[in-house]
């Protein structure tokens, strides 16, 4: 009956397992970078280390367990120390360690390596999304999870990149030196991409760096490592890796959008425009929190449909999205979201839902209010 | 004292050692921080700058990156992003503070120094983040940072970020907006 | 259920009792009912009430686990919500660690360290007795946090601020206020632990003549009273972050979120080893009996366990690889780390020096010693994988963590306690537990607490990150087959359950020394053990000769 039950156990897992080989690694990737591929043999490196030893010492417990049953009639013997043998294993494991500490030291050195970089990357941690700005090519924006909430839900079939795909990546050239900047607008979150062997904390008000030289075109993906609150789970990295001369045309490219999102902010906006716009700018920004039909999630997250106290006052809605609230999960976004998307999501949760205020604020007046003077 | 009593009384005042140890390890962590440079941090107040010789052969690249927090409706840009330095040399940069919103309101600047290697070697003799900033509603104002890095610098430095983020000064008295989420959870 | 009392003492016993040895008896013979247990000073009856509060906290953190692995059975978002998950392994990991290991071990401690040193009670009996009843309120009031608008803590047991602070629900005073009180009721016990083994021994024993699980005790409960003021110290300043305006880790007002990280793990390093030294003291115990053989370099094993404790100190920071430590620092706490597998790797090398050429049997208890042998090794491996700094960049926060310190607390302490439990049941209850549902029971767990945590090392090198409640589409295989065993080990504690309570109604007699290996004192005794022992001390002196 035992052996019933051990065995059934034992298939179901190795058939588990096996489903598994051929879907995917078991493995810590070697991924793409010198670094990465140096962390990947330090840890095959350790692991057989371990193998070793551990063969070593359970062989040996299991053969003492083995020979000395009693029920093989097995007298005890009584010696209880012997110094010679207590010394060689106390030694032996220190001089393993030592060979373990060199090759770490040295691939520990290279990872904190701070000669001159190519291009700069500030990378903020936001609830829940992440936002990377090109360090002098004025150009930024937010990283959102783009798998559908049908698909979390279960009311959709999942994706191959399910839960790690995103609406914009960050696109980087390769065999270039990238240096990150980490930090974060609110919580702690953690930046990591295993394919690069670069995970680094961001911490609100501090800024870490890290480093990277891609050597192969390609997507990698990663997730935020850091417990960060409710959607911990849902912010994935995906970094797009190009040659340079692509890299080059997508950033001129992008400097053309933010140049005429701007051209764009001094026409007079109609109402359903901003409407769509806002809407789209809701669903990936604000529904997180606040929830897609505006009921929150409160104490924590405000509801935002039926909420007279904000409905009777436009100008604090529009200072709490301009500045954030402090000391809360409400992050300004003045500085992250152009005139445009603010002034079209404002709108929106003025006019969706229920909160039939009619009010429309345009990009301008946003604009106005943001610019000195 | 019974032998019991004598353990108990030891035991109770390495308790008492601890839970000072525990509050000692507070300040102790600053002071740490500044010595060794841990998590980036700078000195918070003005440092005179050491006259040394300065390194021409060497060019030390300082970055600088504002942020601002949530609930402070101002902004923060420095008027060069980067400048390229001598170690040794002092320089000073200029930061455009704007307060766009209707009212008064202090801020504070909190820095952030990256690699954490280059902090003990930032002198800095001015700066805004030493104090708090008041701006009036509307205001705008330019503020300079005097910085100064030292020779001894490491060698393998040559990128330094400079980071500053604002936040709202704590007990600030215009925080109306504090009551914004008990509003908000009550609707 | 309750079960039996111990036989109370015959009156003549107690009326044999001399000076101070009585002082602090009396009354409460006379009582019984729910207030016999309340008002109980006695190391006996403390103990059981400790074992079964842990048993308790065991199941009902055990089913918090199983939401877990339910929600996590499938990708998707199924049974339960974001901020629910985030709940329950927060929930899971603060009772499992402060409720189920450490009062484990402390009932023990209660039970045994008295009863091992010759000792007639602990030291201080009624602070034994506050100690005791500080846990159950303390964790009626944690529970109770999950009814409380905005549900309970949601930051993970680590509680890293601001997420814990700024960012916590409203409930988060009430979770720091049940750890205090946690952290008190460890505190107090850990004093009176000292007090005992300190000034209690028989006549004779010396400190070297201690049983390991005596001294692994000792120097857990020095730990303890290091350690314990530094976590009431990081949830006070938490509190005062919170309610009071102050900004310890509060970037905004001049504070710093890494100091968090500083004072948290200066407390949490020490304390994951005062939940495996007992473990080590435990089955250091058991081997020789069961071996038949004294235990191998008795006194390396002491030194090992001292030197294990004197490393924790100088570790911490090995949780913050990726916190952006200076180089300096990272390499320190790197060399320190590995440092400690020298001292671990003694204590493993003397119980297989002790199982050669021994006369061994495989009772439960030894089955379970033997099973935390090896599986706390290969958690012990896994974690000198972590100690490795660069590659920890690569399985920091990842499920190959979870997996690491599942291995270590699983079957590493949890085993340990059960072990104990096997060993000892004929000592409280005078009867052998059921060997063969005994033998059925250890092999459901060991089965099931393979499939549930050796899957985890491979999600976490594919890269799953820790809690998070849905997942890639890679990672389902590997959960999948965490879950099952999951389900497997939680349902197999029903067993053990059984076990207890079928041994505690009745069984095999079992004689003063129950096991014809056990050579400690708590095995001159009778079985079961009478409410009052070592009346009169025993003279080490003449037992020796």
């Amino acid at each position: 009956m035992r052996k019933v039950l051990v065995l059934a156990v034992m298939v179901v897992a190795i058939a588990g397992l096996q489903r598994n080989a051929l879907a995917s690694d078991w493995n810590m990737p070697v991924g793409v970078t010198e670094i990465s591929r140096s962390v990947y043999s330090l840890h095959m490196l350790i692991f057989w280390i371990c193998v070793v030893i551990g063969v070593v010492v359970f062989g040996a417990m299991f053969y003492s367990l083995f020979r000395y049953r009693r029920s093989k009639g097995a007298k005890a013997a009584h010696f209880h120390e012997h110094t010679t043998v207590e010394v060689f294993w106390t030694t032996i494991p220190l001089l393993i360690l030592v060979a373990m500490a060199v090759p770490a030291t040295a691939t520990l050195k290279e990872m904190y390596d701070t000669s001159e970089s190519d291009l700069d990357v500030l990378i903020t941690g936001h609830q829940w999304r992440w936002q990377y700005e090109y360090l002098g090519e004025g150009v930024s924006f937010f990283s959102n999870l783009s798998t559908p909430s049908a698909q979390i839900e279960g009311e959709a079939p999942k994706d191959e990149h399910y839960l790690l795909e995103v609406d914009q990546p960050l696109v980087l050239p390769v065999d270039r030196k990238v240096r990150f900047l980490t930090t974060s607008a609110d919580v702690i979150h953690s930046w990591w991409v295993p394919a690069f062997a670069v995970k680094k904390d961001a911490m609100p008000g501090f800024i870490n760096e890290a480093w990277t030289r891609i050597e192969e075109p390609g997507i990698y993906r990663g997730q935020c490592a850091e417990l960060c609150g409710r959607n911990h789970g849902f912010m994935p990295v995906v970094v797009h890796a190009m040659e340079q001369d692509d890299f080059d045309a997508w950033l001129a490219e992008r400097k053309q959008q933010a140049a005429s999102a701007a051209n764009s902010v001094d026409r007079e906006w109609k109402m359903d425009e901003l409407m769509a716009q806002g809407e789209k700018v809701y669903s990936t920004i604000c529904a997180a929190c606040h929830q897609a039909e505006g009921q929150g999630l409160p104490p924590t997250f405000p509801a935002l449909a039926g909420n007279q106290a904000l409905m009777d006052d436009l100008e604090k809605h529009i200072g709490v999205v301009l500045n954030g609230v402090s000391e809360t999960a409400m992050p300004a976004f003045s500085g992250t979201l152009n005139p445009v998307d603010i002034a079209a999501v404002i709108t929106y949760e003025r006019n969706a839902w229920g909160n039939e205020t009619g009010d429309v604020i345009q990009p301008s007046d946003i604009q106005a209010r943001l610019s000195s003077e | 004292m019974t032998p019991v009593q004598r353990t108990v009384t030891k035991t109770v005042i390495a308790l008492i050692g601890m839970v000072c140890f525990t509050i000692a390890l507070v300040p102790l962590y600053d002071v740490f921080c500044q010595i060794t440079g841990l998590n980036g941090k700078v000195a918070s107040q003005a440092q005179p700058i050491i006259s040394e010789e300065v390194d021409t052969s060497r060019y030390v690249t300082v970055q600088f990156i504002t942020r601002t927090g949530s609930g402070l409706p101002w902004r923060l840009e420095p008027l060069d992003r980067q400048v390229r330095v001598h170690p040794g040399q002092s320089y000073k940069v200029l930061f455009a503070f704007t307060n766009y919103g209707d009212e008064a309101r202090r801020g504070r600047a909190v820095p952030s120094v990256s690699p954490s290697e280059a902090s003990l070697h930032l002198r800095k003799v001015t700066c805004f983040c030493f104090q708090e900033q008041r701006l009036e509603a509307g205001e705008h104002l330019r503020l300079p940072v005097v910085f100064q890095l030292t020779t001894d610098l490491p060698e393998s430095v040559h990128t330094v970020t400079l980071a500053y983020t604002l936040y709202p000064a704590a007990n600030n008295p215009t925080l109306g907006e504090r009551a914004m989420p008990a509003q908000g959870g009550d609707a | 259920m309750a079960p039996k009392l111990p036989p109370k003492a015959p009156l003549e016993h107690g009326n044999s009792i001399t000076g101070g040895a009585s002082a602090h008896e009396g009354e409460h013979h006379y009582r019984s009912g729910p207030l016999r247990w309340l008002l109980t000073t006695n190391h006996k009856e403390i103990g059981t009430l400790y074992l079964i509060f842990s048993l308790s906290m065991f199941m009902v953190g055990g089913i918090m686990a199983l939401v877990v692995r339910l929600e996590l059975f499938q990708p998707g978002l199924q049974m339960v919500q974001p901020e629910f998950f985030n709940q329950m392994t927060t929930m899971h990991g603060l009772i499992m660690i402060f409720g189920a290991v450490m009062p484990g071990f402390v009932g023990l401690a209660n039970w045994m360290v008295p009863l091992q040193v010759g000792a007639p009670d602990m030291a201080l009996p009624r602070l034994n007795n506050f100690s005791f009843w500080l846990l159950p309120i303390a964790f009626v009031l944690l529970l109770s946090t999950l009814l409380m608008p905005g549900g309970g803590p949601n930051f993970g047991w680590t509680s890293y601020a601001p997420l814990s602070t700024t960012y916590a629900p409203p409930s988060t005073t009430f979770f720091i206020f049940s750890l205090h009180m946690a952290g008190i009721s460890s505190i107090l016990g850990a004093i009176n632990i000292i007090a005992t083994i300190l000034n209690l021994r028989a006549p004779g024993m010396r400190l070297m003549d201690m049983t390991l699980f005596v001294w692994t005790w000792l120097i857990t409960a020095f730990l303890l009273i290091a350690v314990m003021p530094v976590l009431a110290g990081v949830l006070t300043m938490m509190l005062l972050d919170i309610n009071f305006g102050t900004s310890f880790f509060n970037a905004a007002g001049g504070g710093d979120p890494v100091l968090f990280q500083h004072l948290f793990w200066f407390f949490g390093h020490p304390e994951v080893y005062i939940m495996i030294l007992p473990a080590f003291g435990i089955v250091s115990v058991i081997v020789p009996t069961f071996a038949r053989k004294p235990l191998f370099g008795y006194s390396s094993m002491v030194y090992a366990t001292a030197s294990i404790a004197v490393l924790s100190f100088t570790v911490w920071a090995h949780h913050m690889f990726s916190v952006g430590l200076p180089l300096v620092a990272e390499l320190f706490f790197m060399y320190a780390t590995m440092l400690i597998a020298v001292p671990t790797g003694v204590k493993v090398f003397n119980w297989i020096a002790t199982l050669f050429r021994g006369s061994i049997t495989f009772e439960t208890a030894m089955l379970f010693a033997l099973a935390f042998i090896v599986l706390f090794s290969i958690g012990g491996f896994s974690g000198l994988m972590l100690a490795i700094a660069p590659a920890d960049f690569q399985y920091h926060d990842t499920y190959f963590v979870v997996a690491h310190f599942h291995y270590v607390l699983v079957p590493g302490a949890v085993f340990s306690i059960m072990a104990a439990v096997y060993y000892w049941l004929p000592k409280w209850t005078g009867h052998y537990p059921d060997e063969r549902l005994g033998r059925w029971h250890f092999w459901l767990s060991v089965i099931g607490v393979n499939l549930l945590f050796f899957p985890m090392h491979f999600a976490g090198l594919a890269g799953m990150p820790r809690r998070i409640p849905d997942y890639a589409l890679q990672f389902a295989d590997f959960n999948m087959a965490s879950s099952i065993g999951g389900f497997l080990f939680g349902f197999s504690q029903l067993l053990f359950i059984w076990v207890i309570v079928k041994c505690v109604r009745g069984g095999v007699k079992a004689p003063a020394r129950s096991w014809d290996g056990a050579t400690d004192l708590e095995w001159t005794v009778p079985s079961p053990a009478p409410l009052h022992t070592f009346e009169t001390p025993p003279d080490m002196r003449r037992i020796e000769s």
